[in-house]
């Protein structure tokens, strides 16, 4: 709790225009995200944040944005339960209701194949879920996501760059903002999601967390390279 | 008695408003009651969610005949703003009607994808005590499908395909498209602003 709120503030004060917060253990573990620390959160933070983590209901949903939170997330229970975009959608305006899709392209050699999984928090229970990644993103368009995360698995912690090739597939059938999440490793894969993905946001953790690029310097780049940035 | 009071809209910011306005040591207060918000310094018409619902709401509540007559400062936020003009779209539904004009939806088109979610410049057309200390091409941070379009209320643009009111105002009634109560430092100064108003 500590650690979230202190990481909170040193990200705002770093210039980051959006906090998303994962819980990723909540549904591979079968239970909601914790809720105490939203609340804390949205009294320190002064930015947009997003929570993610287990939330299968519209109550669940509606706790969470109560306590202060712009958006929820939602990704392996979307998958069990589409309608849930639906409800959350209907209640709450499509501006809160992000969709995580963790994709992995599964096809062989130069043939793309991009597969959406689920319960990916835990590596034992990670499995494909058999829905064709750009058929679900224009499903849960249709169901009324504000917006899709999109994080591609097999860059994900590799640090090689983001999977420009896949989130260049779904920007062309994505109407609502894109997020690329996975793969980041420097400030030049930023600039470079941006302008060939045409992303409208780009998401990383690790190379945060361990200040290997720090957000006043990754800003700078950006705007350097003519991509508009909040600075 | 509360330097504010937020009106109980059914919208899901009304935690991230309090917060900001404690940040700012204002307390404020959540409610219905006319009394209440007749007599408080300043009020405050939060909303998120659809145009229809909220005016349900407001309606059901009396509201919709207790604002229009309002005499202290009010700033509404996002739907709230949309709320005071006369009519939304999205229904569509008859508003507030205390600043003139009609709200639309978003068409989106490449590179502007809708709803728009995310900072955006604003651009300062006219003076206004809200904007003070606020530069002309600071970012603040919107999440909306529906807009107002420019008209003789606007006091601040952005552009987003269209150009869309980011601050409006007529006489007491004022509204911000964006969420000054996300809008960092920025959005901090706004609500500071609004906060100087009717002391």
């Amino acid at each position: 709790m500590g650690d979230i709120l202190a990481l909170a503030e040193r990200y705002r004060n770093e210039g980051a225009d959006e906090v998303v917060f994962y819980d990723i253990t909540a549904s591979p573990e079968g239970r909601s995200v914790d809720r105490a620390w939203v609340r804390r959160v949205a009294q320190v933070l002064d930015i947009p944040f997003c929570v993610a983590g287990g939330i299968r209901s519209v109550e669940d949903a509606e706790a969470i944005l109560n306590e202060g939170a712009e958006k929820v997330s939602i990704n392996t229970p979307a998958i069990s339960n589409p309608g849930l975009i639906d409800e959350l959608a209907s209640r709450f305006g499509s501006q809160c209701v992000v969709i995580g899709i963790d994709s992995a392209n599964v096809g062989q050699g130069a043939d793309n194949s991009y597969r959406v999984f689920q319960f990916t928090g835990d590596p034992n229970r990670s499995r494909n879920s058999g829905r064709d990644t750009l058929q679900w993103v224009k499903e849960v368009q249709e169901r009324g996501a504000g917006e899709i995360v999109l994080n591609c698995m097999t860059s994900d912690g590799v640090r090689r760059g983001y999977d420009v090739a896949q989130l260049t597939a779904v920007r062309a059938i994505c109407d609502v903002p894109l997020v690329a999440s996975g793969g980041a490793g420097s400030p030049d894969h930023f600039v470079d999601v941006f302008n060939k993905a045409g992303v409208d946001a780009a998401l990383a953790a690790s190379v945060f967390h361990s200040g290997s690029i720090a957000i006043p310097d990754l800003k700078t780049t950006l705007a350097a390279a003519g991509i508009e940035v909040r600075l | 008695m509360s330097a504010v009071a937020i009106i109980d809209s059914g919208g899901a910011n009304i935690a991230s408003l309090r917060a900001a306005l404690a940040r700012l040591g204002a307390d404020s207060v959540v409610t219905t009651d006319h009394d209440l918000i007749r007599r408080a310094p300043r009020v405050l018409l939060p909303g998120v969610g659809s145009a229809h619902n909220a005016m349900l709401r407001l309606r059901g509540a009396g509201l919709d005949q207790l604002i229009p007559t309002l005499k202290q400062p009010l700033l509404g936020i996002c739907l709230g703003m949309q709320l005071l003009f006369d009519r939304s779209d999205e229904g569509p539904v008859n508003c507030l009607g205390v600043i003139p004009g009609s709200i639309g939806k978003l068409q989106s088109e490449p590179g502007k994808p809708v709803p728009h979610m995310g900072w955006n410049q604003m651009t300062q057309v006219r003076e206004d005590p809200l904007l003070d200390g606020i530069g002309s091409l600071d970012h603040v941070y919107f999440v909306h499908s529906f807009f107002a379009p420019t008209s003789s209320a606007t006091v601040a643009i952005t552009d987003y395909g269209v150009a869309l009111t980011a601050v409006a105002r007529r006489d007491n009634f004022c509204g911000t498209q964006f969420h000054p109560e996300r809008s960092g430092v920025v959005g901090a100064r706004l609500i500071a602003n609004f906060l100087k108003q009717g002391s």
